[in-house]
């Protein structure tokens, strides 16, 4: 192992400094800096992220549209939460809060599967401010009979 | 808790019984796996002994020997021994995930049985998937009789498995000549067996879930570079882990490997460097030379990767013509030995008559004769002090005399 250990770096711009001979071999890398025991209890902002895990790299910027979170509208079922590929739906006790810009990649998968009518989620171009997109929010769509 | 397996001193095994019962005293914990002649009786063997109750690992029957590489990298990187078999065309459909867990640090053990690639299909052995894996970033051991094929798949285990080394290992034998032959082989029993590889050491296990790890990763142009920098240097630095088995194996058991195999090389004016069962015939023909007053020697690798760069040139210097045989299609070059071999020598000085043969391709027949020919054509170039041939021949071949360079 190399002079120091990867384990130990907390900023993501020193590790790309790195030599060769400072390298974990196998490239595995680690999710925190830490053992953390029973994982799923401890919220999401509090673990020990190493700077190898992903929550630290930002990918909002390969987005497009993103979806826009309508509090109003949303009756907390949490499908969202659940679907979410990138783990950017944030979400606090069963009660959602809203959307994570910093890792939403604009799939949109949100969206589909919110079950309200209209739905709590929707996509809108990348550049529109959220609170102008939340006037534009259609209404609720009567059943043909 | 598996059974013991009872064995006498001495048994009579082929090539594929030695290196499966060698797995077997491993205790592989995975072995994923998919049938392929010459190397089927290895896993088909393999199978009957976890079926018999002497084994405690899990077998995987998979679709494919892409799959069955796949689920040796999967458990490897999960925090277990992993092992499989293959020849030719599976080996080659492997390919892809051969650099994977080579790059991902897995030491897994694959024995190889050596086959010809299609086309045109054949099944008979020649060293074209040797040779196809010479670039992987395996280590790769090479194996003459079933003897060797047993000792070394042991010794792969420890080499690979050393926290210094952590590299997938191959163990080399010849489609049927060694596979299906039946020889005596020495074997040593279960618990010495297991106590010489010892346990599997775990390294940055995925079932660790207090401390997730991610294996497999994408690394762009900011690290990729010196990610294979590092695997090529443990690689290289291998060399002393593999003494070191070879040393404590010499100490287990009396039986001698070294990194360079030699043959009545200490005063040879002509040398014969080949690879797998060849070695074996050589000595015969060497021998026979001998009493015609040539003094012939046999010159071979043990290992294949790392390249013993030092030790061949060292083993040659005083021979004054060196045929490499080489038993791939060289696809428009020398043959991959001519190359090394060849680049070993200049790189110490040394300059004899270096001839090049293509021979054995699909399993085609190298007689005693054949051999003493290639003797009689360096005898000439030794004496002459030049090539007296074209510098790569075709031998055993119908037809009009294949020659090039």
């Amino acid at each position: 192992m190399g002079k120091k250990s990867l384990k130990d770096i907390k900023d993501v711009n020193e590790i790309k400094e790195l030599g060769w001979d400072e390298l974990i071999p196998g490239a595995a890398l680690f999710s925190f800096t830490e053992p953390v025991e029973d994982v799923v209890e401890v919220p999401m902002d509090e673990r020990p992220y190493a700077p190898t895990n992903s929550h630290e790299w930002q990918v909002g910027d390969w987005r497009v549209e993103k979806p826009v979170y309508n509090r109003d509208l949303c009756i907390d079922c949490q499908f969202c939460w659940v679907f979410c590929p990138d783990m950017s739906i944030l979400s606090r006790d069963k009660k959602m809060i809203g959307v994570i810009y910093e890792h939403c990649k604009g799939c949109g998968i949100c969206v589909e599967v919110c079950p309200t009518n209209p739905k709590s989620l929707l996509m809108f171009p990348e550049h529109l401010d959220n609170n102008e997109a939340l006037k534009m929010w259609p209404k609720k769509e009567e059943k043909e009979k | 808790m598996a059974k013991k397996y009872e064995l006498n001193e001495l048994e009579v095994w082929d090539g594929n019984m030695a290196a499966a019962q060698a797995l077997r005293q491993a205790d592989v914990d995975v072995l994923a796996a998919y049938p392929i002649t010459p190397s089927t009786p290895i896993v088909q063997n393999y199978s009957k002994f976890l079926a018999d109750g002497y084994v405690d690992g899990d077998f995987i029957m998979v679709e494919s020997e892409h799959s069955a590489m796949s689920g040796c990298v999967a458990a490897s990187a999960a925090g277990v021994r992993a092992a499989t078999a293959t020849s030719s065309q599976g080996f080659a459909l492997m390919v892809e995930v051969l650099y994977q867990a080579s790059g991902m640090r897995l030491p897994i053990v694959l024995t190889v049985v050596n086959r010809a690639l299609a086309a045109p299909l054949n099944v008979n052995g020649d060293h074209s998937d040797m040779y196809l894996g010479r670039d992987s970033g395996w280590i790769q051991l090479c194996s003459y009789n079933p003897q060797e094929a047993y000792d070394l798949t042991l010794m792969a285990f420890k080499i690979g498995e050393d926290l210094n080394v952590r590299l997938p290992v191959m163990v080399h034998q010849d489609g049927f000549i060694c596979s299906h032959t039946a020889q005596n082989v020495y074997p040593l029993q279960d618990e010495e067996a297991a106590k010489f590889i010892g346990e599997f050491k775990p390294v940055n296990t995925m079932l660790d879930v207090a401390n997730p790890v991610t294996h497999g990763v994408q690394t762009e142009e900011d690290w990729h570079f010196e990610h294979k920098a590092r695997q090529h240097n443990d690689l290289m630095n291998s060399f002393s882990t593999i003494k070191k088995v070879f040393d404590e194996f010499k100490d287990l058991t009396g039986r001698e490997y070294d990194f360079v195999y030699k043959y009545k090389m200490d005063d040879a004016d002509v040398a014969i460097f080949a690879l797998g069962t060849t070695v074996e015939s050589a000595r015969i023909a060497a021998d026979q030379m001998r009493e015609q007053g040539i003094k012939a020697g046999v010159i071979s690798l043990r290992v294949f990767r790392p390249f013993p760069f030092n030790e061949v040139a060292e083993a040659l210097k005083d021979v004054k013509a060196v045929a490499t045989l080489d038993r791939s299609a060289p696809g428009g070059t020398f043959g991959a030995l001519y190359n090394e071999v060849s680049a070993a020598l200049l790189a110490h000085g040394k300059n004899p008559v270096m001839l090049n043969y293509i021979y054995g391709l699909g399993g085609r027949d190298t007689t005693i004769d054949m051999l003493k020919e290639v003797y009689k054509e360096l005898d000439e170039c030794a004496k002459a002090g030049e090539a007296k041939y074209p510098l790569q021949q075709f031998l055993g071949l119908r037809g009009p005399k294949l020659a090039f360079y």
